[in-house]
């Protein structure tokens, strides 16, 4: 081959290598500066023009540091990892998932502008994931002593004794770039980052969550201090924590009857009878002042009748037990990280809150108040209950119209345990003033909805977590004819049988004694 | 993605090669760039794969002196230790905030004076004995100090409670880290860093830092504010002295051999 031969092969190679990586990284480049830029920010340092309504900040790609990864800690993530994120995004973050949006040709090209942020890439090349043994069983013994490691390694210390993040070292929580962060509550495995399974679980002990508090465990293994088993059954034990599956949201809250009085206690076993029904929660984004923070991501709502009384036990996580003054500072922080910032001073001590809606009356047709304390066509009806002052009822026809009633037979019990609040409302199914009451009935859905503070985070007035209109279904009475109908056609087609069975041995003696 | 830079590395480099060997230097640049960048990128290990200066003893310098302190010292805050009693009943006065210590002779203690310019195109070799840092009484033990890129870094839980070190790094890869019980950690840094922080998540109160350099002058002043680079080779150096509060001043000094030179510096309140 001539030299000049040589010379255009080679430079036939290049021209056929180089747009293929260009091509990589300038349509990931197109799809970055389109999908992720608004909270990533164009340089790739978290600071987008959305980021600053967020908590937790969106990542910023020029550190290096990725919270989710199959490789040590203190390592880069592998491009497997990286797409993982992408496809599933960060639950319990603004992070959506994007595998329906994206090819995994635009995942990857996405992946590859991502890396081009950070100097590390380029400078340790692709790492290597860790090995992960086999998930061996957890059975009963396998769970109590992943909950003795629990206490032991001091898991409680930041995610608390029960999980839900309510430890005493986490108010004082703060990620690498210094907003505060959450302690994850451990018993909601589905806003878990990276996933809520048992080996998603034990991946985060072995690597920990880089650019937060969360360590790696892993140095316990290699010390000899436990064995890989034991971070398994640690791992077994803190899936443990949450139900076997997300609670579904269902649109009816159904009250059963029960005998006798409804209970007045939160621990009353008569509570067990029914089901817990789960309402998410969201911020307030509707009106100003919006809030994009919300502690209170989830109620569960149990409710029971007696045919004079309702009473509606509901249940929700918050790690604080507000006003606390240990979590003074932590409002502090989060005025200055979440915009718009609270409106209540960051030095106040606050309280926590909870709000149940009903409209004032049952709606004859289909239309219910406006979800947002209703308006003046349509006001609503209001249990409020906060840890400082009880509960009572109130009024309102639009956010930031509430005035409370006077007397009313609303009572309520609170108790905060292990990080959940618990409040037991209890009122007569009857109103004693039905222009501003609602007197409730059985056998009809009657809208409900639901709106929560988490004091501690900074959250008053219209800065709070609210629900959409659910419906409560006191159930009627059971009709005698429920417990005759079931006998009575149990005999008659017992009797219908032993007739057939009858007149069938009958021809058959017949037939035999004509042959 | 790694696989295919690596081909279009090796594709650049054969046509660059090419088309220099024709006497076209029209690709020379981009070849050049790419080569600098893996020079840097493999630049610690060859540091460190080369052989070590050996100074001089007889000829070596010292640069010493002191840093001192002016103004007002800002007042010390007790640290609330309650929900660590086994730490708490370690001490007999409740412990308070380090950030500013300043000795009965107005020195300043906790400031990291190291050659910050100097030794360029020297190596030095990794001392084999690690650096400690202790965990004892919910505190670091050191403060602050001083390692070499790597030399091991002794991690130590002597409270046999919960700590995490959370080492934030910038320039080297950070880590974070649980050591629940009495226990020990070795861990490495790559590339020269001043300062890295530590922090443990679950005391807030808890802190410290550490220089990370390629050489061993460095030192850390004590409650009298001194300081001494002992054994350096005779030339020009510009030294650093860090606070955690104060920032950084640097002081250019050269010493010839056998000489001893004497730096001051003066961090307060008109520094900050």
């Amino acid at each position: 081959m001539t030299r000049a031969a040589t010379i255009a092969f080679g430079l036939a190679l290049w021209w056929i290598a180089t747009p293929a990586l260009a091509q990589d990284t300038e349509r990931g480049r197109e799809l970055y500066d389109r999908w992720c830029a608004e909270c990533h920010g164009t340089d790739g340092a978290g600071e987008g023009s959305a980021a600053a309504y967020m908590m937790p900040r969106p990542r910023d790609f020029t550190t290096g540091l990725y919270q989710i990864r199959t490789t040590a800690n203190g390592e880069l993530p592998t491009d497997a990892d990286l797409v993982r994120v992408i496809e599933d995004g960060m639950p319990g973050t603004a992070m959506p998932g994007w595998e329906s949006k994206f090819s995994d040709d635009e995942v990857r090209d996405l992946v590859a502008y991502i890396k081009d942020f950070s100097d590390f890439f380029e400078l340790f090349g692709a790492p290597e994931p860790l090995e992960f043994g086999d998930r061996p069983g957890a059975d009963a013994e396998a769970l109590a002593e992943g909950r003795r490691l629990y206490e032991q390694i001091e898991c409680w210390k930041c995610h608390g004794d029960r999980g839900r993040g309510d430890g005493p070292s986490a108010p004082t929580l703060q990620d690498d770039l210094d907003f505060p962060i959450r302690a994850a509550d451990l018993s909601e495995n589905w806003n878990f980052n990276g996933g809520g399974r048992v080996q998603d679980i034990y991946r985060r002990l072995r690597t920990g969550m880089d650019g937060t508090p969360m360590p790696s465990f892993s140095d316990l293994i290699d010390s000899g201090f436990m064995t890989d088993e034991q971070m398994w059954y640690l791992a077994a034990y803190v899936r443990s924590l949450s139900p076997p599956e997300r609670p579904r949201v269902r649109d009816v809250i159904a009250a059963r009857r029960v005998e006798g009085r409804v209970p007045a206690a939160a621990d009353d076993s008569a509570w067990n009878a029914v089901p817990p029904y789960y309402v998410p929660l969201v911020g307030q984004i509707i009106e100003q002042p919006r809030w994009f923070a919300p502690g209170v991501d989830g109620l569960y709502i149990r409710a029971l009748h007696d045919g004079a009384t309702l009473a509606l036990r509901v249940t929700w996580h918050d790690p604080s037990q507000s006003p606390d003054p240990d979590w003074l500072e932590w409002q502090g922080w989060v005025a200055e990280t979440v915009q718009p910032a609270p409106e209540a001073e960051p030095t106040a001590l606050l309280p926590d809150r909870l709000v149940v809606q009903f409209p004032t009356a049952i709606p004859t047709g289909r239309e219910r108040p406006y979800f947002l304390m209703g308006d003046s066509r349509r006001p609503v009806y209001l249990w409020e209950w906060s840890s400082d002052a009880g509960a009572h009822e109130a009024w309102a026809s639009g956010l930031g119209t509430r005035a409370p009633l006077d007397g009313g037979d609303l009572s309520a019990a609170a108790e905060w345990e292990a990080g959940a609040w618990t409040v037991v409302f209890q009122r007569p199914l009857a109103a004693a003033d039905t222009a501003t009451t609602l007197s409730f009935r059985s056998g009809v859905a009657i809208p409900i909805a639901f709106f929560a503070w988490d004091g501690s985070n900074g959250e008053s007035g219209a800065q709070m977590a609210v629900s959409s209109w659910y419906s409560i279904y006191l159930e009627e009475p059971t009709p005698k004819t429920v417990y005759v109908s079931p006998v009575l056609a149990m005999l008659v087609t017992a009797g219908l049988g032993v007739l057939v069975v009858w007149r069938a041995q009958r021809r058959e003696v017949e037939g035999s004694s004509q042959q | 993605m790694m696989n295919r830079e690596r081909c279009l590395t090796t594709f650049l480099a054969f046509a660059c090669a090419l088309i220099v060997a024709a006497g076209c230097g029209g690709g020379g640049e981009a070849g050049g760039e790419e080569g600098a960048m893996e020079e840097e990128a493999g630049g610690v290990a060859t540091a460190m794969d080369a052989k070590a200066a050996t100074v001089d003893t007889a000829t070596a310098a010292t640069v010493s002196g002191t840093v001192s302190f002016t103004g007002t010292e800002p007042e010390a805050e007790a640290i609330d230790m309650s929900e660590e009693p086994n730490c708490a009943a370690r001490y007999d006065m409740p412990k308070t905030t380090e950030e500013v210590v300043v000795g009965e002779g107005g020195g300043l203690a906790n400031v990291f004076v190291y050659v910050k310019d100097g030794l360029s195109g020297m190596t030095f070799s990794v001392p084999s004995e690690g650096v400690v840092l202790d965990q004892a009484g919910c505190w670091y033990r050191p403060r602050v100090f001083g390692i070499q890129v790597g030399q091991d870094l002794v991690i130590k839980n002597s409270d046999g409670l919960l700590h995490n070190i959370n080492a934030k790094a910038e320039q080297n890869r950070g880590f974070n880290i649980s050591q629940p019980v009495e226990m020990e950690t070795t861990r490495q840094f790559g590339v020269p860093e001043v300062m890295v922080r530590f922090e443990c998540d679950v005391h807030g109160w808890m802190y410290a830092y550490v220089g990370v350099l390629e050489h061993p002058y460095y030192s850390v002043t004590g409650n009298d504010g001194s300081f001494s680079l002992d054994t350096l080779p005779p030339g020009t150096y510009t030294i650093e002295a860090w606070h955690e509060r104060y920032g950084a001043q640097t002081q250019q000094v050269t010493v010839g051999a056998n000489e001893s030179a004497e730096v001051t510096f003066t961090f307060g309140d008109a520094s900050a």
